[in-house]
């Protein structure tokens, strides 16, 4: 069964990929996104069995990959509750999406093309989740690249979009820089990269100095914190977050799918699932919780100002994202993935419920250009509204449960770490204004006067569409996930978090005996469980003043501080550092190894010197031959009669 | 036949066919059909006959099989084939590859046809000869023979500036080559014999292994190629013709390697080691610095010329890194760079063969025509990357890991190679393939012929396949290089003892 979840999507890719153009659009559809639901269907069975039962760990090995002196590596299924969970979230979203895209992409001529891909996700995700070693980890982790940079780069004809699938590729590729290293030192260390072997090998290797790269450090920090760059660019953590956004370029399913659901969360799913490893380095996962608490309030503050619906959505993924580092760096494993299982519901409905709106827009992604939807689109409207509490965290929505314990847990931790401290006050921070951000979405986008008709006056062929509701196709997914997003939290707290822990986990996450976050997030007082639903409350109602009550104040506010607003507007202004610092140091650097290196000094001095003499010497000494061959036959011949005249008259030895 | 073994065999066969196509009269166009088949014949010929080779040849043995020998120019001097662990898969990548030069050039040659094929036939006899030859000089021959058809091959059939580029393939090599001359004399001074199993046997004096060392690394260095001594490849790929890139790229350049495992490692342990730091040093500017050029490359072949050297590069850091990773992610990764960049350079070919210009500048957008190109183009530029599932990513990821065993800043400084790649990899595919394709010189492209998916498909499936089971290829290398490490730790550790004991 495991065998199936897995490999039916890859299934739907060969089918779709190899005999997509010949079997025409509608059968590739139907064939991908009904392996896709076959095995979402199977993945909630493994659920029930692995998580919600008794049924024991499995570990199915299919074959072995790479043998090499003490390096042994297989293909493996790993099947715990940790990865059942995973399975659950991946296959859940991938069908829906698979389904939802039969609609959204209904008049796309690379249909097939784009279900193929999506499918190839599902499976190289999947292979991520289910992976037993480090290396098929990184096998899954480089595939979901993949499938990343061509769905993102799926219309091809878009210079925008060209540069945003390889942006992403590069950017991740800096953050596999980091997890290859990490992997190579966990080799160093343990002679193994298999889980289990490198777990049991954990403990020994706590607070273990190493001698490396001139410097003695902490064998486990500096393992997990390369490890740890891994996660930052699969899961856009800050310094690294730079290609999400503009991900944004691919079709909404993708960033429903890839971008907001799946892939990137695949960092949290990686701290979660070396928890053994993290356990052992303490200042690794303090960098963790640190990097996590910058990135939810340093996106939560571009989210403010971003009018692409679609970006708003994207920076508040990497938001959410820097929460489950929080947790996950507090020692809170189950709390990040519980915040990853829940996140996913609600931030797919999200996406495809902007999706649904971009659709009925005719392709309209400015948030300036709507308005006063909530008409038009109503079962939309009411889609997203749901996904907007559930983000929000309004009381017992999914994201309730979820978020409220991450900030409880960082609360609990504040009491004896300075990085808990932080923690806290940045999560309570950026929850403001996530709720800020999400309801200013809502008000721009369905509220108010349809600001589209000045619009219409640029675009005159966009005056007969009106905006109209999406296909049944579209809107049953949405009602799926927002299902999911109103009931995950309220079903699933007491095994995540609650009573059934032990139970439902099985050991899937590993917690040092000083590790007691659990316990004391429980213990917290009172009022840290109100502190966010204020902070809720605050950026409702602060987004309901500017946006509906008081139109035009938000333009007064950004008149009033111009250098903010721009540098906000801007996003700190990362991508602009990062080419000036990277990008044209790269080619200017190429360039003068061009010209300068192998051209004037290597060739000059070389060569091109060398055969100037030669060509001179043997144009003046030999005018009997001309062909170039001569040069060389006679060459070797000297070399060979050298060889004979000594082995000649040296004789025998 | 007349005593001589399958190996012989290999070598002839390829003769053979050259002297069948030499007695062909005519210049007709069905002579030359004639010989193009021929020529294609031969070579499928000799691929299966490698196959039957590999079959009987025992990857769980470390020493050398299948040998065969006669006297040659004196009972020292002979005439010894025999191939183990090592040899055996660039013997079957040579085989391979070379069915793949005839049909790359079937259409594309059209002056001179018969002798292009016969330098193409005599070139494969010289290879396979470098990697089944178990006599130093025997070895020298071909390796140095094999220069000259490729150098006729870039001379004659080559671009605009062909004359240059041969000019300088030849300078380098030449240099090279004959400092290891000097050396094999030198090693017959000692050993009395050029027989390579004797020679493994043989341990040199510590103080005479490094100039040994130096004068055959002086060749190998300029055949891998490694920094600083690249740039005759990048000329010399430009001006090559298809099939002569996938050769100098898919099997000349592994000579050098070869030569590492060969001999500089086994029989010249101490200077190995000694000698580490200095490749160490130089692979890693290669990745990093010719990655760099890469990135601002306008010729789509020099660009992957480039790509090469970096490639080669962890090739050769794998090499010194002498653990298990290191060697056998080695000689896979060159296995794999056959593969990869040769069908790389064939894709290059396919678009040159309709347009006539490498300029990538030229292109743009061509998956709306070519959506089976874009794809086949796609995988191999994704193994050329190092993704994991293709063939590429085993020997990136075993190269590094044994580097990194050896010594982390290597690792640490290599491994910066796989954003490198990633940028440049995907910077000419998205000029190349991606974008609107806006330039009418470009709107009447058709797709890939039959003959050119027949060219390309092999290639992308076995990059695939030995991307997720690479075990044919590092279980046929693992004896060999066990055995070989296990004799490189040993010397060093003998001269460690004596050291000591002279204390």
């Amino acid at each position: 069964m495991y065998s199936a979840i897995v490999f039916l999507p890859l299934i739907g890719f060969l089918i779709a990929g190899i005999f997509g153009r010949a079997l025409g659009p509608r059968p590739a559809e139907l064939i991908t996104t009904g392996l896709l639901i076959l095995s979402a269907i199977l993945s909630w069975i493994a659920f029930t069995q692995i998580g919600l039962g008794h049924a024991p760990m499995e570990v199915p090995v299919l074959s072995s990959w790479i043998s090499s002196g003490a390096l042994k590596v297989d293909w493996a299924l790993r099947i715990d509750t940790l990865t059942v969970v995973m399975l659950v979230v991946v296959n859940s979203v991938s069908s829906l999406v698979h389904l939802y895209s039969i609609g959204y992409m209904h008049e796309d001529p690379g249909r097939q093309r784009f279900f193929a891909y999506l499918s190839l996700f599902t499976f190289a995700m999947l292979m991520l989740v289910t992976a037993d070693n480090l290396v098929q980890m990184f096998f899954g982790w480089e595939g979901v690249g993949l499938a990343s940079y061509l769905l993102i780069g799926f219309w091809y004809e878009k210079p925008s979009a060209n540069a945003a699938a390889m942006k992403a590729f590069v950017v991740n590729r800096v953050g596999d820089f980091g997890f290859a290293l990490g992997i190579f030192l966990v080799f160093v260390l343990t002679r193994s990269v298999s889980f289990d072997q490198i777990f049991a090998s954990a403990p020994g290797l706590a607070g273990k100095p190493l001698h490396i790269f001139g410097l003695d450090v902490d064998a486990m920090t500096l393992t997990c914190m390369l490890l740890f760059m891994g996660a930052c660019g699969k899961s856009a953590q800050f310094l690294l977050h730079t290609w999400l956004p503009d991900a944004m370029e691919g079709p909404t399913p993708v960033s429903a799918l890839i971008h907001a659901a799946t892939m990137v969360t695949a960092g949290g799913f990686m701290v979660a699932r070396l928890s053994p490893l993290f356990e052992q380095a303490p200042a690794a996962l303090t960098l963790v919780t640190i990097v996590g608490a910058t990135t939810a309030f340093f996106a939560a503050t571009v989210g403010l100002v971003q009018n692409d619906i679609k970006r708003v959505i994207a920076y508040s993924t990497c938001s959410q994202l820097g929460y489950m580092f929080v947790a996950l760096g507090l020692g809170a494993y189950s709390a990040g993935i519980f915040h990853l299982f829940t996140h996913a519901f609600f931030k797919a409905l999200l996406f495809l419920g902007a999706g649904s709106v971009i659709h009925a827009m005719h392709h309209e992604q400015d948030m300036r250009h709507m308005g006063g939807l909530r008409t038009k689109i109503p079962v939309t409207f009411w889609m997203m509204t749901i996904g907007t509490l559930a983000l929000t965290g309004f009381p017992f929505t999914a994201g309730y449960y979820s978020k409220d314990a991450i900030i409880e847990a960082a609360y609990a931790a504040s009491g004896h770490s300075s990085a808990g401290v932080y923690a806290f006050m940045m999560t309570v921070i950026a929850a403001g204004m996530t709720c800020f951000y999400s309801w200013r979405l809502m008000f721009m986008t369905f509220f108010g006067a349809p600001a589209s008709h000045a619009h219409h006056g640029d675009h005159a062929h966009h005056e007969h569409h009106e905006p109209h509701e999406s296909p049944l196709v579209m809107l049953v997914p949405l009602g799926l996930l927002a299902f999911g997003a109103l009931f995950a939290g309220l079903a699933f707290e007491g095994h995540f978090l609650g009573h059934a822990y032990d139970e439902f986990w099985k050991k899937a996450l590993y917690q040092g005996p000083n590790n007691h976050i659990l316990h004391d997030m429980h213990d917290v007082p009172h009022f840290v469980g109100l502190v966010p639903f204020f902070m809720m409350v605050g950026g409702f109602l602060l987004a309901l003043y500017i946006y509906v009550l008081r139109p035009g104040t938000a333009t007064r506010i950004a008149k009033a501080n111009p250098l903010l607003y721009r540098f906000l507007l801007n996003k700190w202004y990362f991508d602009e550092l990062y080419d000036l610092i990277f990008v044209r140091p790269a080619l200017w650097f190429g360039r003068l190894f061009w010209r300068g290196g192998d051209g004037w000094i290597i060739d000059r001095l070389g060569p091109d010197g060398i055969s100037l003499r030669v060509v001179d010497a043997a144009q003046r000494v030999i005018k009997l031959q001309t062909g170039y061959i001569y040069h060389y036959a006679f060459a070797m011949l000297i070399g060979v009669a050298a060889l004979i005249t000594y082995y000649l008259l040296g004789g025998v030895h | 036949m007349f005593g001589l073994g399958i190996l012989t065999g290999l070598i002839v066969l390829p003769l053979i066919g050259a002297a069948f196509i030499l007695i062909l009269r005519g210049e007709d166009e069905a002579t030359l059909r004639n010989a193009r088949w021929a020529a294609l014949w031969t070579t499928i010929v000799t691929f299966l006959l490698s196959l039957w080779t590999w079959s009987l040849f025992d990857p769980a043995s470390a020493s050398f099989q299948l040998v065969e020998s006669k006297p040659w120019l004196s009972s020292t001097i002979g005439y010894k084939l025999g191939v183990d662990g090592i040899s055996m898969p660039f013997v079957l990548l040579t085989t391979f590859l070379m069915p793949f030069c005839i049909l790359a050039s079937w259409d594309s040659i059209t002056h001179r046809v018969k002798e292009y094929l016969i330098a193409f036939l005599v070139l494969e006899t010289m290879m396979i000869g470098v990697f089944c030859a178990l006599d130093l000089v025997f070895f020298y021959l071909f390796f140095e023979a094999g220069l000259i058809p490729m150098f006729l091959i870039i001379g004659i059939w080559g671009g605009k500036r062909r004359i240059y580029a041969s000019f300088k393939f030849f300078l380098y090599t030449l240099l090279g080559s004959l400092l290891m001359l000097l050396a094999i004399m030198a090693m017959y001074g000692v050993a009395g014999t050029t027989d390579i199993v004797t020679l493994l046997k043989t341990s040199f004096p510590a103080e005479m292994q490094k100039w040994l060392w130096l004068a055959f690394f002086a060749s190998f260095a300029v055949k891998m190629p490694m920094w600083p001594v690249h740039t005759w490849l990048p000329d010399a790929h430009v001006e090559a013709p298809t099939a002569g890139s996938v050769i100098l790229a898919g099997i000349l350049l592994k000579m050098g390697g070869y030569g590492f495992i060969r001999f500089s490692l086994p029989m010249f342990p101490l200077a190995s080691h000694d000698f580490a730091p200095l490749v160490f040093t130089l692979s890693v500017i290669a990745i990093i610095y010719t990655s760099l050029v890469a990135l601002v490359q306008e010729d789509m072949k020099k660009l992957i010329a480039y790509s090469s050297v970096a490639h080669m590069g962890f090739v050769t850091m794998g090499l010194f890194a002498m653990n298990a990773q290191g060697v056998q992610g080695a000689i896979y990764q060159m296995v794999s760079h056959g593969l990869v960049s040769g069908a790389l350079f064939l894709c290059v070919g396919v678009v040159y063969d309709r347009m006539h210009t490498r300029e990538i500048a030229a292109y743009g957008g061509l998956v709306k025509r070519m959506p089976l190109y874009a794809l086949a183009l796609m995988v191999f530029t994704m193994a050329n990357v190092g993704l994991p599932g293709t063939s590429g990513f085993v020997g990136e990821f075993l190269t590094l890991l044994g580097a990194f065993n050896a010594n982390a800043w290597v690792g640490l400084f290599a491994t910066t190679g796989v954003i490198l790649s990633a940028a440049y990899a995907l910077y000419l595919y998205r000029r190349v393939v991606f974008g609107v394709l806006d330039k009418p010189e470009l709107a009447a492209l058709g797709d890939l012929s039959s003959r050119e998916i027949a060219l390309l498909l092999p290639l992308a499936v076995l990059t695939i396949y030995y991307g997720i089971q690479p075990g044919a290829i590092l279980d046929a290398c693992a004896a060999s290089v066990t055995s070989l490490i296990r004799n490189y730790d040993a010397a060093l550790a003998a001269t460690k003892t004596a050291a000591l004991l002279l204390n």
